[in-house]
């Protein structure tokens, strides 16, 4: 635990730890309860309209399960990534939060809204560098997350 | 020399600088606020015509730049120093600014403290017998800002309520020891004071204290009380920290404000802008203090204004690493 200092003004006679005990109490407080429905709602709609695009790939246009896994993946990626480009996902992110986030179009999201803030500083400094910059830690994880659980079920079966 | 100086902080200039012009250009967001009227031009949107948001700012910073020496029809020949501030790193908007002008330039960094801190080096500069015009500028810009300290611009995310929007614009100035306008009167300049608080969204919390030892220094040093000023104006505390000031005055200082304190940061926007706790930035208290409250000194509607313009200087990489941000607060008095 670092050690407790009084603030460096003798005007405000608190401690770090009291003033930001004081700051706590006073902040308006994050509306957990009303960002959590929001999330779940919009989600959940996004997460239905991927199960209808899934489904349509496949009884449309006879794409296999994994194939038509995919498709969809890939067709969210591509809505999120326009969304995005147009100047929407932001607008609609301030709403939605996690509902947007959680899901592929928050990938989506991070890596073009990344590409176009670094499109100025070119190819490889820029876009090249940068593209990763918020995903970067998505993927890292991701592998890591996958390769230990891969580990214990391997070990488990 | 030491007969300028009132206590510790404070200096008390012999014969006061007068702002002699001002220049305000708002951003979009900026230009939909409670004090469109006020200023000199409007941006219709971010890239002001140029290719990229942080060029957009640098020209948005020459144009204020060059209309203050329009308006009072100076060449920049007959200016003796620019001071000039911004956000960006190594300021680069304003050394790019400078670099338009054959103006001797001092560039300063101290958050959103700029304008205090520019109009303050100023007055010091002219009442010193160092200069007899100095034009002050700063800009900010919010997709530059947002971008350095935060996130891309278009990445989505939920800001927590206490947080304060980047205002966008730049202004320009000129102060000299002659001429007709308000005149900066005195000046306290601020220590930094470190919270601990380490949420970059928090910058209310992080300057109130800062914001309260400053203006407190400045009643002391110069024997004045509250009531001395028209208005006394935080720069960018926000909602919540200019409460967070008003409580702490309260029940730390046991001062009490007749009505008369208020935030640059609350007055730049309207409620249902989506700005949360208010504005913040370079700009925000420039924007403010060189529109409505300068016209108003000048109309004789007001008399006497202390500007506390407040500042957060923290880092992306301090914050990063989980330092806490350090805050500081510099103080103007203007007076007619």
């Amino acid at each position: 635990m670092p050690q407790d200092k009084p603030l460096n003004t003798s005007r405000v006679k608190l401690t770090q730890k009291q003033y930001q005990q004081l700051v706590s109490e006073r902040q308006p407080k994050v509306p957990v309860l009303k960002r959590a429905l929001r999330a779940f709602v919009s989600g959940g709609l996004i997460c239905t309209f991927g199960q209808f695009l899934l489904e349509t790939y496949m009884d449309v246009f006879g794409m296999t399960r994994d194939l038509a896994s995919s498709a969809t993946t890939a067709t969210i990626i591509l809505i999120g990534g326009l969304l995005t480009g147009l100047g929407y996902f932001d607008k609609i992110a301030a709403f939605a939060g996690a509902g947007v986030a959680v899901p592929v179009t928050g990938f989506a999201n991070s890596m073009v809204s990344s590409a176009m803030e670094y499109k100025r500083e070119g190819l490889i400094y820029g876009i090249g560098s940068h593209l990763f910059g918020l995903a970067g830690s998505v993927i890292v994880y991701g592998v890591v997350t996958a390769f230990v659980v891969g580990l214990i079920v391997s070990l488990v079966s | 020399m030491k007969d300028k100086r009132r206590g510790r902080h404070t200096v008390q200039f012999s014969s006061p600088p007068y702002i002699v012009s001002t220049y305000t250009i708002a951003g979009p967001l900026e230009g939909q606020g409670p004090l469109r009227d006020h200023f000199d031009a409007i941006s219709k949107d971010g890239m002001y015509e140029q290719k990229s948001f942080e060029k957009a700012e640098a020209k948005m910073m020459e144009d204020a730049v060059n209309e203050v020496l329009r308006k009072t029809a100076n060449l920049p020949e007959y200016i003796d120093y620019f001071v000039a501030s911004d956000l960006l790193d190594q300021i680069v908007i304003s050394s790019t600014t400078a670099s338009r002008f054959p103006i001797p330039f001092i560039g300063m960094y101290s958050a959103c403290t700029a304008t205090a801190l520019c109009s303050s080096i100023a007055a010091m500069l002219i009442d010193g017998g160092y200069a007899s015009k100095v034009v002050v500028a700063t800009s900010s810009h919010n997709s530059t800002a947002e971008r350095q300290f935060r996130y891309p611009v278009e990445y989505g995310m939920q800001r927590p309520p206490y947080s304060q929007w980047t205002a966008t614009g730049a202004t320009a100035a000129l102060v000299a020891d002659s001429g007709e306008g308000p005149r900066i009167t005195s000046c306290t300049l601020g220590c930094v004071i470190e919270t601990g608080i380490k949420d970059p969204y928090d910058m209310g919390g992080a300057m109130a204290p800062a914001a309260l030892d400053t203006i407190v220094q400045h009643f002391e040093d110069t024997s004045r009380d509250p009531d001395y000023y028209d208005l006394i104006i935080t720069g960018d505390l926000g909602e919540f920290g200019h409460e967070l000031l008003k409580e702490l005055a309260q029940s730390q200082m046991n001062l009490k404000f007749p009505n008369n304190l208020s935030d640059c940061g609350m007055l730049l926007y309207n409620k249902d802008q989506g700005v949360d706790s208010g504005a913040s930035g370079c700009v925000c208290s420039a924007l403010v203090l060189f529109s409505k409250i300068y016209k108003e000194l000048c109309k004789g509607a007001i008399s006497k204004v202390l500007l506390v313009a407040t500042g957060a200087l923290h880092s992306p990489t301090s914050c990063h690493q989980g330092e806490s941000i350090p805050s500081i607060a510099h103080a103007i008095a203007i007076e007619r």
